[in-house]
């Protein structure tokens, strides 16, 4: 199960700093646990966020195994034009998650 | 010889203060939290920790409702029907219940608590094997339930549930471990003091299944009970074993009229 929570504003005026707050659902696990049986749990890890503004690239992240479960990662961005911002989260085994978010700029 | 009688006299006056505290502490013993000074945990956490908890879009406990949400919809088992197919939308038809649950199943004859409950439905009605328990599924149908009695009032008013809550309010305040602890002592009498430097909340069940900065994840309260006697070094029971749901019945009961507040976060 792929979820995430993204909290961009609706509306915003030109030229407003706006934050904007994304969480989403992973285990992160780093690669350094043991399970019950004495097996060393292999790395899953988000290791690459990425916000686009309608395609340009307006903030970036890498994460590493320290990092908790359930990454909530949270930027400020200056409202420049109405459009779509788009998050992806990439990491190992091939995870890939999108979502995207309308902003209306007045 | 001065000095050693000294010694012992200031020896016997020590030995006096401590039966006296001890007293003291004896006499302020099984007293319950009185209705009006009642506490959610929430009151006791961080700024940070309650802003986690108020915002939707920062709880991650809110994973676990959209996951929950897409259980509902979903035909499971030989009888292919979902919750929905049933219930119809959650937000109706669930609205109040995680609030009066545990609840009196006449079938069993005792009190099945939520996860219990979603447990039967599924064998009984979709003909599906049950969730383990703290299974992914489980947990997430449970919060999505839960969440519809968001800032309902607990309700534990059902004659029936008596006995239950009896036996709940014997587990809680009979001493047990290898600590030789009772749950009363920490959450009846001393809440609000400090732990290992953490605050004791009064063990108000108000916020279940709720996200835990500790576990990383979402637990039920069966969870937290069976960590709070690994704490006591107590023996834990089984999940699901009629002695949890007991003290899950006296605890909303011990809860009655709070506001529930699930998935709730907590340190």
């Amino acid at each position: 199960m792929k979820s995430a929570l993204i909290n961009v504003p609706a509306k915003a005026r030109r030229g407003e700093v706006i934050a904007i707050r994304t969480l989403i659902s992973h285990a992160m696990e780093s690669g350094f646990r043991f399970n019950s049986s004495g097996v060393l749990q292999p790395r899953d890890i988000i290791t690459s966020f990425v916000a686009t503004y309608n395609g340009e690239e307006i903030f970036r992240a890498d994460l590493f195994p320290a990092i908790s479960a359930n990454p909530f990662i949270t930027f400020h961005t200056v409202a420049t034009e109405s459009g779509t911002i788009e998050f992806t989260w990439t990491g190992d085994n091939g995870y890939s998650a999108t979502q995207s978010a309308k902003i209306t700029v007045e | 010889m001065n000095a050693i009688c000294r010694s012992r006299t200031s020896r016997a006056t020590a030995v006096a203060a401590l039966l006296a505290a001890l007293c003291v502490l004896a006499s302020a013993l099984a007293a319950e939290v009185p209705l009006a000074e009642r506490r959610s945990g929430y009151e006791f956490m961080s700024r940070d920790t309650k802003a986690m908890q108020d915002e939707d879009t920062a709880n991650p406990g809110m994973l676990w409702v959209l996951d929950g949400e897409a259980l509902w919809g979903a035909k499971a088992g030989q009888a292919n029907r979902a919750c929905a197919d049933c219930h119809g939308d959650a937000a109706n038809s669930m609205k109040g219940v995680a609030a009066r649950y545990p609840a009196f199943d006449a079938k069993r004859a005792g009190p099945l608590d939520l996860e219990g409950r979603i447990n039967v439905c599924r064998s009984e009605q979709q003909k599906a094997p049950p969730f383990p328990f703290e299974s992914k599924e489980l947990l997430a149908l449970t919060t999505f339930v839960a969440r519809q009695s968001r800032g309902m009032p607990v309700e534990s008013s059902d004659e029936r549930l008596k006995p239950f809550i009896e036996t709940g309010r014997q587990m809680f305040n009979r001493r047990q471990g290898q600590l030789n602890l009772a749950c009363a002592q920490c959450h009846d009498d001393l809440w609000g003091q400090k732990l290992a430097g953490i605050p004791m909340p009064q063990a108000h069940p108000t916020g279940y299944p709720l996200y835990r900065l500790e576990w990383q994840t979402v637990g039920s309260l069966q969870r937290r009970l069976r960590n709070c006697l690994i704490g006591m070094r107590a023996e834990t029971y089984a999940y699901g074993s009629p002695e949890y749901v007991a003290l899950e019945t006296f605890l909303m009961w011990r809860a009655r009229g709070m506001p529930m507040e699930a998935p709730a976060v907590r340190p």
